[in-house]
């Protein structure tokens, strides 16, 4: 642990409510609209903190404890992230078992919260939320077991730093194969276009709305501020395989934020010139992109 | 090297998509995509000592594979009107997954084969028998006569990888027989399947084992 670790912490923390809004404004440009000022987030944050919270009668204890449990999940996985070629706050070997099961802890006290209100509607959505994060997980875990093997080490803050420092000119189709596998499964995490559609408030087919409809006030905030860092987190990974490193810190961070913020207007371009996929074809994309992820993984075996 | 092992992955991309996608359309136009790329593979792994046969198999193969097969094929597709193949033996995803157990089966078993040691990529052998058992599996699980070919011209696709892997040992002769071997089998097939499909109004194979005469 050393002190320079400290700032891409705060940096996550401040800046990760930003990401959601270049999305959007990147998807207004595309539309010819005008759209939402990129610090929305943080007004809707602030907005949010400010009211009371209303609970139903049918609710218990873990309906108000899954919001502040998820957000507690989610920022231990910010901890466990490298960022800028720094190494984490924490890193230990296999670290990145834990931050798959930090995600999936999160995602599990979403979905009994959304359980918790008894209504059908939330159990549809907890039920497909289960069913696709069920496909991704595998892909993420795949991927990132073969970065392992290509930089052979175990933990997160040696194996970004391995991968991102001359890994592409050997090894480059099984980087880019596992690049594509990550992309798939933070849009399919973070419920982005082609698997869910964010927009979409009360319709039969999203997904990861659903579950917090009865969220409300301070709960809501946490759930929002949650999703803003997993995809922070999500695209720190993304970024962090492929961000070079330049010896100096301010340039590594720079550049890296800057990485994230091109990996937003990236996500916005796929949503713009996407549509959403059939329910009945998103399993086909998450195992698709499980297969890419174990092709990588095969072909990484057999240099 | 890099750019011989780029259109290896390329290869194993296609036919995971193959194994994974219904549409007869879409199919044609990836096996025609693989078959140009696989066209480029004997220029790419013998840079160094180019000669004119290796540019006259790259520029057959893909007038062959990448023009006359897809027209041929997409011909058979509007006489015999068919747009997606329906209820295959095995699923989509099930297909894509067997798709990379076969993956695994073929570098497993190119570990304990002895390779000569003039091969132009490490990957080549078993994506060479990857594609090759892709194939038969998509001629086995397949139900569209149309399918089939593309399964068969998948396989045929394997052999040739493996023979341009192989090139400095085998002649040109072997490589053009092959090649016409394969023109003639599609040619043989379209004209079936143009006679299936008016026999029968339907290409699907699964019930002609129950022909009388």
């Amino acid at each position: 642990m050393n002190a320079a670790s400290f700032i891409p912490l705060l940096l996550a923390l401040t800046l990760a409510p930003l990401l959601p809004g270049i999305i959007n404004r990147t998807k207004a440009l595309f539309a010819g609209r005008r759209g939402q000022p990129f610090l929305q987030t943080y007004f809707d944050l602030l907005k949010l903190l400010h009211k009371g919270a209303v609970y139903s009668r049918t609710t218990t204890w873990i309906f108000r404890a899954g919001p502040m449990l998820g957000l507690a999940a989610v920022f231990m996985a910010v901890v466990l992230v490298p960022f800028g070629n720094c190494p984490a706050l924490i890193a230990f070997p296999a670290d990145f078992i834990l931050f798959a099961g930090l995600l999936g802890l999160m995602r599990f006290f979403t979905v009994i919260a959304a359980l918790d209100t008894g209504s059908s509607f939330e159990g549809m959505g907890a039920s497909r939320e289960v069913f696709f994060s069920a496909l991704a997980e595998p892909a993420l875990l795949v991927a990132l077991a073969t970065l392992a093997r290509q930089a052979q080490s175990l933990s997160l803050s040696t194996i970004l730093g391995q991968v991102s420092g001359g890994h592409w000119l050997q090894a480059g189709p099984v980087l880019a194969l596992v690049l594509i596998a990550l992309m798939i499964v933070l849009l399919a995490e973070n419920s982005r276009i082609p698997v869910d559609d964010p927009n979409t408030h009360l319709e039969l087919t999203m997904i990861h709305e659903v579950m917090v409809l009865d969220h409300g006030g301070p709960d809501f905030a946490f759930i929002l501020y949650g999703a803003a860092l997993k995809l922070w987190v999500l695209a720190a990974l993304v970024v962090g395989m492929i961000v070079p490193d330049t010896g100096t810190l301010w340039l590594n961070l720079v550049l890296s934020v800057g990485g994230m913020f091109l990996l937003s207007i990236v996500v916005g371009l796929v949503e713009s010139t996407m549509a959403r996929l059939r329910l009945l074809i998103v399993p086909q994309l998450l195992v698709g992109a499980g297969a890419l992820a174990a092709m990588a993984f095969l072909l990484g075996l057999n240099k | 090297m890099i750019l011989t092992n780029l259109i290896l992955v390329l290869v194993v991309l296609t036919n995971l998509k193959l194994l994974g996608s219904s549409r007869i359309g879409s199919s044609i136009r990836v096996v025609a995509a693989q078959g140009v790329v696989l066209g480029l593979l004997p220029i790419l792994a013998h840079m160094h000592d180019l000669s004119l046969r290796f540019s006259l198999l790259a520029i057959g193969t893909v007038a062959i594979k990448g023009v006359v097969f897809p027209w041929f094929l997409f011909r058979a597709v509007r006489e015999a009107d068919v747009a997606r193949e329906i209820e295959p033996y095995v699923g989509y995803v099930t297909s894509l997954l067997s798709g990379v157990v076969i993956l695994a089966i073929s570098f497993w078993m190119c570990q304990r084969l002895p390779m000569p040691e003039s091969l132009a990529s490490s990957w080549l052998a078993p994506i060479a028998i990857f594609s090759i058992f892709a194939g038969l599996f998509l001629i086995v699980s397949r139900k569209r006569a149309l399918s089939q070919v593309l399964g068969f011209l998948v396989l045929e696709n394997g052999v040739y990888t493996f023979g341009v892997g192989l090139a400095p040992q085998s002649s040109l002769l072997v490589e053009a027989g092959v090649l016409l071997d394969v023109f003639v089998a599609v040619f043989v097939m379209g004209i079936t399947i143009f006679h299936i499909n008016r026999e029968f109004d339907h290409i699907n194979t699964d019930q002609l084992n129950t022909l009388k005469d």
